[in-house]
C-alpha cells in the first residue's frame, strides 16, 4: 500500500469555482481584471493579481504529463474518475493528499487571498473528499497573513479529512519571520503540520544572484528556495516558540539536506549568538520538526549513494513518497524508490511514514 | 603549499589616495565618503576574527608584514592569492565605483605584489558595469601578479547571464580564473524570499548563490562558448555540491530541449571547470562520511587549499580535517588551475 503525498488536482475552471464564494467575491472576481480565457487555461493558479514578471516557458502545457488530460478535455487531474483510472486505481494509493496550487495565498489582495482560499477548500470538500474516501486535502491559507490564515485554518480543521495546512515555498519573507507565527500557532494547535511546497513567486528573483534566464534554473533552483526557508525556520527559533510545529517540505528533494544540516551546525558553533533562541544543534531540531516528501527523487551517479545518502540524513521516519500527478515530473510508485534502500525503509518512505505525519489510521 | 585564498583588507581610504586622480581625491575629502561600507564579514563576528594580533600596530590582513608573519612564513607558504573583497560594488555610482577598483589594485600591485614574489592576486572589478569590470581587466589582466578576477558570488544577474559576456572576453582573453567568491552587495535579497533577520542565516544562505551561479553558468552554455573557462569557488564550502550536481543533472535530463547547447551533462561541466577553495570546510565531523562527501563529488582535483586568512575556522589556521584523500589538494591543484609555475 502506498500513500502519495502530492496529488495537485484542479477545478475545471475559476468559474467552476464560483459557486464556492460569496456573492461579493463572486462580483469581484468576475468583473475586471480576469485573464483572456486561452491565458487562464493555460495556467493552473487562479486570481487576477498576484507577483508577476517571473516567467517561463515550462517543460508542457501546464507543466502537465501530456498523457494527463482527460478524455474530456478538461485540464489534468480536474476530472476525479480520470484521476482514479491513471494514479489511485493504478498503483493501489491508499491515501492521496491533495495540494491543489490554484494561487489563493499568493494574491497581492490578501482578503480576495483568502476568499478564494475558503472556496478552494469548500470546492475539495464538496467535489473530492466527498466522493472518495481515498482523499486527504490541504487547508488552503492566503499565507500572507496570519490573522486571515489562522481563521481558515479554524473553519476548517474539525474536518478531519483536511490533514495539513499549505503554503508555497517561496514566500513574500523568509518563513521564520513573526508575521507567519500565527498561522504556524493555528496549525500546531490543530495538531496539522504546515506542508510547504514548491513554488511561488516571492516578490523578487528565485535566487540571490538575480533572475535566472530558464525554466531549468527555475525547477532545479527551486531546492535553493528549501535550504534557505529551512535555515530561517530554525535560527529565528520557530520551533521553540512553537514546539509542536511540524512543517512538511514538498517537492524540495531530499538530498541537500544532510549537508544543510552540516554547514547549519557548523554555523551554529561560530555564530550561535546570532540566534540566541536556540539552545540546541539546528540538525537535531531539523530532525525533531521537519518531514520532506521525495519527488523529484534524487538520483545519485552512483545508485549505491542513495543509501549513503539516507544515512546521512538520519532521517529514516521522516520521508514521505509523493509522486506529483500530474505534472511532468511526476515520480512513479513503481521506480521512483530504488531498491537499493533496503525493504525496511521504501516501507517507510512509501506508506508508514505518511501515515504517521498525517495520523492516517486515525480520522 | 599554495594557499588560494588570503584576505588583502584596505584599511581606509588613505591607502587608495595615492592611486586616486585629482578629481577622486576631491571628491573624497570633499563628501569625506569613506569608501563602501557594506561587508562580507561585519568584523566583529566570531568568523571575521582569526585568533591573530595586530602585527607592528596594523589590523591582520591590512599590511603585507601581517600576512608574511602570520601565513607564509609559519605555514612556508610557496604562493598564496590575494583576494581583497573591497565592496565596489556596492558603490551605485559607476564611476566611483571604478575609479576605486582600480585604486585598489594598484594598491595590490605596489604594497603587496611588487614586495613578495610568493603573491598573486585577484582582481577588484566594478560589476555594476560589466563594460566597465572588462576595462578594467583589460588595464590590468596582463600584470603577471593577476591571476584571476574577483567577483562576488552575490551578484544582480547571474553570471551566466549574456549581459556579461564581455567580462567574461575579457578574463578569458587575459586567461584568469573567475573567482566567486562568498558575499556581494548587489541589494537584492539573498534569498528567493527576502531578506532574513539574521547574518547566520545568511551565512548558511551563501551556499545556494554558489548553487544558482554554478547552474546559471552551466545553463546559459558559458562552458560551451569559453571552452577554456577555469572558475574558482571560495569561502563556498563543498558539501552541498554532490546534492547540487545530482539535481542539476536530473533538471538537465528532463529539460535538455531547453538548453540544446549544452553537449554533456552539468556535473560534466562543473568537474572540468571548477575548483573549490578547502575553507569553510563545511561537511561531516566525522572524517568517514566527510571521506564518502569527497568520494561523492566525482573529482578529488576539485578541492584546493586556502587558508581564508585572516578569518577564522575551527581547527585552527591551515587545519586540514581528516577524511581528505588527496595531497595534490595542497598544492598541485591549485598550481594547474591557477597556472602557476
Amino acid at each position: 500500500m502506498i500513500v502519495d503525498c502530492d496529488i495537485h488536482n484542479a477545478p475545471v475552471s475559476e468559474t467552476a469555482l464560483h459557486a464556492y464564494l460569496p456573492e461579493a467575491w463572486r462580483r469581484r472576481r468576475s468583473a475586471g481584471g480576469r485573464l483572456a480565457p486561452e491565458v487562464e487555461a493555460s495556467r493552473e493558479t487562479l486570481g487576477d493579481r498576484s507577483y508577476l514578471g517571473s516567467e517561463y516557458p515550462r517543460a508542457t502545457p501546464r507543466a502537465a504529463r501530456t498523457d494527463a488530460w482527460p478524455p474530456d478535455g478538461s485540464p489534468p487531474a480536474s476530472n476525479l474518475p480520470f484521476l482514479r483510472e491513471q494514479l489511485l486505481d493504478r498503483y493501489d494509493i491508499e491515501y492521496g493528499v491533495l495540494t491543489p496550487m490554484l494561487g489563493a495565498g499568493e494574491q497581492l489582495d490578501l482578503e480576495s487571498g483568502a476568499a478564494l482560499a475558503s472556496a478552494i477548500n469548500d470546492w475539495q470538500a464538496a467535489e473530492w473528499l466527498d466522493p472518495e474516501p481515498r482523499l486527504r486535502a490541504s487547508i488552503n491559507v492566503a499565507y500572507e497573513d496570519g490573522e486571515l490564515s489562522a481563521r481558515e485554518i479554524a473553519r476548517c480543521a474539525d474536518d478531519p479529512r483536511f490533514v495539513q495546512v499549505l503554503m508555497l515555498i517561496r514566500t513574500a519573507e523568509p518563513l521564520g519571520r513573526r508575521k507567519y507565527w500565527p498561522l504556524f500557532r493555528a496549525a500546531a494547535e490543530r495538531g496539522l503540520p504546515v506542508g510547504v511546497h514548491y513554488g511561488g513567486w516571492g516578490r523578487g528573483p528565485l535566487t540571490g544572484t538575480g533572475f535566472p534566464s530558464f525554466y531549468l534554473e527555475d525547477q532545479v533552483g527551486m531546492a535553493t528556495a528549501f535550504q534557505d526557508q529551512l535555515t530561517s525556520l530554525v535560527f529565528e527559533g520557530v520551533f521553540e516558540e512553537i514546539p509542536e510545529l511540524r512543517i512538511v517540505l514538498i517537492e524540495g528533494g531530499v538530498a541537500w539536506l544532510a549537508p544543510l544540516m552540516w554547514r547549519m551546525d557548523r554555523a551554529f558553533e561560530l555564530l550561535g549568538s546570532e540566534a540566541p533562541k536556540l539552545d540546541r544543534r539546528p540538525s537535531e531540531v531539523i530532525r525533531e520538526h521537519v518531514w520532506l516528501t521525495t519527488q523529484p527523487m534524487d538520483e545519485p551517479e552512483r545508485t549505491a549513494d542513495l543509501p549513503v545518502l539516507f544515512d546521512h540524513m538520519g532521517m529514516d521516519d521522516r520521508i514521505c513518497f509523493a509522486t506529483d500527478y500530474p505534472h511532468w515530473d511526476f515520480d512513479s510508485p513503481e521506480r521512483a524508490i530504488p531498491r537499493v534502500l533496503g525493504e525496511d525503509r521504501r516501507r517507510r518512505i512509501m506508506r508508514d511514514n505518511a501515515h504517521a505525519l498525517y495520523r492516517l489510521g486515525d480520522g | 603549499m599554495i594557499d588560494c585564498d588570503v584576505h588583502a583588507v584596505v584599511p581606509d581610504t588613505s591607502v587608495l589616495e595615492p592611486h586616486l586622480d585629482d578629481h577622486w581625491r576631491e571628491v573624497l575629502t570633499t563628501t569625506q565618503f569613506s569608501g563602501p561600507t557594506d561587508q562580507a564579514h561585519p568584523p566583529n563576528l566570531a568568523t571575521s576574527l582569526g585568533d591573530f594580533p595586530a602585527v607592528d600596530g596594523a589590523a591582520p590582513g591590512t599590511t603585507l608584514r601581517s600576512l608574511q608573519a602570520q601565513v607564509l612564513e609559519p605555514l612556508g607558504i610557496e604562493t598564496a592569492i590575494l583576494t581583497c573583497d573591497y565592496a565596489v560594488d556596492s558603490i551605485r555610482n559607476p564611476d566611483a565605483a571604478a575609479a576605486l577598483a582600480s585604486a585598489v589594485n594598484d594598491w595590490l600591485v605596489a604594497e603587496w605584489l611588487d614586495r613578495d614574489p610568493r603573491l598573486r592576486a585577484a582582481l577588484v572589478v566594478p560589476i555594476g558595469q560589466p563594460a566597465m569590470a572588462a576595462v578594467e581587466v583589460h588595464r590590468l589582466g596582463g600584470h603577471p601578479g593577476f591571476v584571476a578576477a574577483h567577483l562576488p558570488v552575490r551578484s544582480a544577474m547571474p553570471y551566466g547571464n549574456r549581459g556579461w559576456w564581455p567580462l567574461f572576453d575579457a578574463i578569458t582573453e587575459h586567461d584568469l580564473v573567475a573567482q566567486l567568491h562568498f558575499g556581494g552587495s548587489p541589494g537584492l535579497p539573498p534569498t528567493a524570499s527576502g531578506w532574513p533577520s539574521t547574518w547566520i542565516e545568511e551565512h548558511v544562505d551563501m551556499a545556494s548563490a554558489f548553487q544558482s551561479q554554478l547552474l546559471s553558468l552551466v545553463a546559459e552554455g558559458t562552458f560551451d562558448r569559453y571552452p577554456g573557462l577555469r572558475v574558482a569557488l571560495l569561502e563556498a564550502g563543498f558539501a552541498w555540491l554532490p546534492a547540487f550536481l545530482w539535481r542539476a543533472d536530473k533538471g538537465w535530463r528532463g529539460l535538455r530541449r531547453e538548453v540544446p547547447w549544452l553537449r554533456r551533462e552539468p556535473s560534466a561541466y562543473v568537474r572540468e571547470h571548477v575548483r573549490v577553495g578547502l575553507q569553510p570546510v563545511d561537511g561531516p565531523p566525522d572524517a568517514a562520511q566527510l571521506a564518502q562527501v569527497v568520494d561523492q563529488l566525482g573529482a578529488p582535483e576539485m578541492l584546493m587549499f586556502a587558508t581564508d586568512w585572516p578569518h577564522r575556522h575551527p581547527g585552527g589556521l591551515g587545519s586540514v580535517p581528516d577524511g581528505l584523500p588527496d595531497a595534490a589538494i595542497l598544492s598541485e591543484n591549485a598550481r594547474t588551475h591557477y597556472r602557476l609555475p
